[in-house]
């Protein structure tokens, strides 16, 4: 149990740290590898709350391909950062005012102060109540109600990726006039007639 | 101690203002902008699983894995937009994104 709340501050506040470096570093890049942290201490956590699979998913997922997604579209593009940064402080007051209330009204909301009441009716309405760990395991237990009762969310949900990608290479597929490109067509359609020619070479003349 | 629910909520509250404050002070890179919301999108994952997990509920950790794929195509398709912007404009100035403007 002491091992769970060390854990648990360890991890909490090497989120909440790295999460305000992805905000505050002057190069996206070290903004992208800040957020790779946040995202392995979220996991960390999300293992504490014995949800394992969604802590895998959010490291490979997550850390495997969106992040480094990000880092591609980062290195690619030649921008001067520094000048980007140029305004930013002139944001910091306001910005740091407006985060302030919205936290306090937060944590007000979500019992900091006065503690989380359950209610009474609360456990009869859940939706797919999660068995017991002896039972069986996290991700097995996702599984049986994820291709069951979840069904068509999870069609949908494949739907939108397959959107997503179709969407991606149409806005970033382009036709450059100046590369020099392999013409199958043409290559099928060639035939000796065009590839071959029979020059007739004189003795002792050459050509 | 024990940790509670609360715990965990006021981690994902600091995260979700973290990703707003980011918004605020890199209004010129969008690309902190979309991190941003990633960031806000792991607060309400955090919420998510945090709830899932004290109220024995596993349709929270079902969610999850939708915001998941949303936020991962929400990602993608940033980034397309990001990159044909950058090829059309030679910069990702947000302020540089006003030809629409009326």
């Amino acid at each position: 149990m002491v091992i769970a709340t060390l854990a648990f501050y360890l991890f909490s506040a090497v989120a909440v740290a790295s999460a305000l470096m992805v905000v505050l570093s002057r190069n996206p890049v070290h903004s992208v590898l800040w957020l790779i942290l946040t995202f392995f201490s979220a996991a960390g956590l999300f293992v504490i709350l014995g949800a394992e699979f969604v802590a895998m998913l959010l490291v490979i997922v997550y850390v495997g391909a969106v992040m480094v997604l990000f880092l591609f579209v980062v290195m690619m593009m030649d921008v001067d950062f520094a000048e980007l940064k140029s305004g930013m402080s002139k944001y910091v007051r306001i910005g740091s005012l407006i985060g302030l209330v919205i936290l306090i009204e937060l944590l007000m909301a979500t019992g900091y102060w006065s503690g989380w009441i359950v209610a009474d009716m609360a456990p009869d309405m859940r939706a797919a109540v999660t068995p017991a760990l002896e039972e069986t395991q996290n991700t097995i237990a996702l599984g049986s109600i994820l291709y069951t009762q979840y069904v068509y969310l999870f069609q949908a949900a494949g739907l939108v990726l397959l959107v997503a990608m179709i969407g991606a290479i149409v806005l970033t597929m382009r036709h450059r006039k100046d590369v020099k490109r392999q013409s199958i067509v043409g290559q099928i359609y060639r035939d000796a007639d065009k590839a071959v020619e029979m020059i007739d070479v004189k003795p002792g003349q050459g050509l | 101690m024990t940790i509670g629910i609360e715990h965990y909520l006021t981690v994902a509250a600091m995260l979700f203002v973290i990703g707003i404050f980011g918004i605020f002070l890199n209004r010129k890179n969008i690309i902190v902008i979309l991190m941003s919301i990633e960031l806000m999108l792991l607060a309400v994952n955090i919420n998510m699983v945090a709830f899932s997990s004290f109220m024995g509920d596993l349709a929270g950790q079902v969610f999850t894995l939708f915001i998941l794929t949303v936020a991962a195509a929400e990602a993608a398709i940033g980034l397309a937009i990001l990159v044909v912007f950058y090829r059309n404009r030679g910069s990702i100035e947000v302020e540089a994104a006003n030809v629409m403007k009326g």
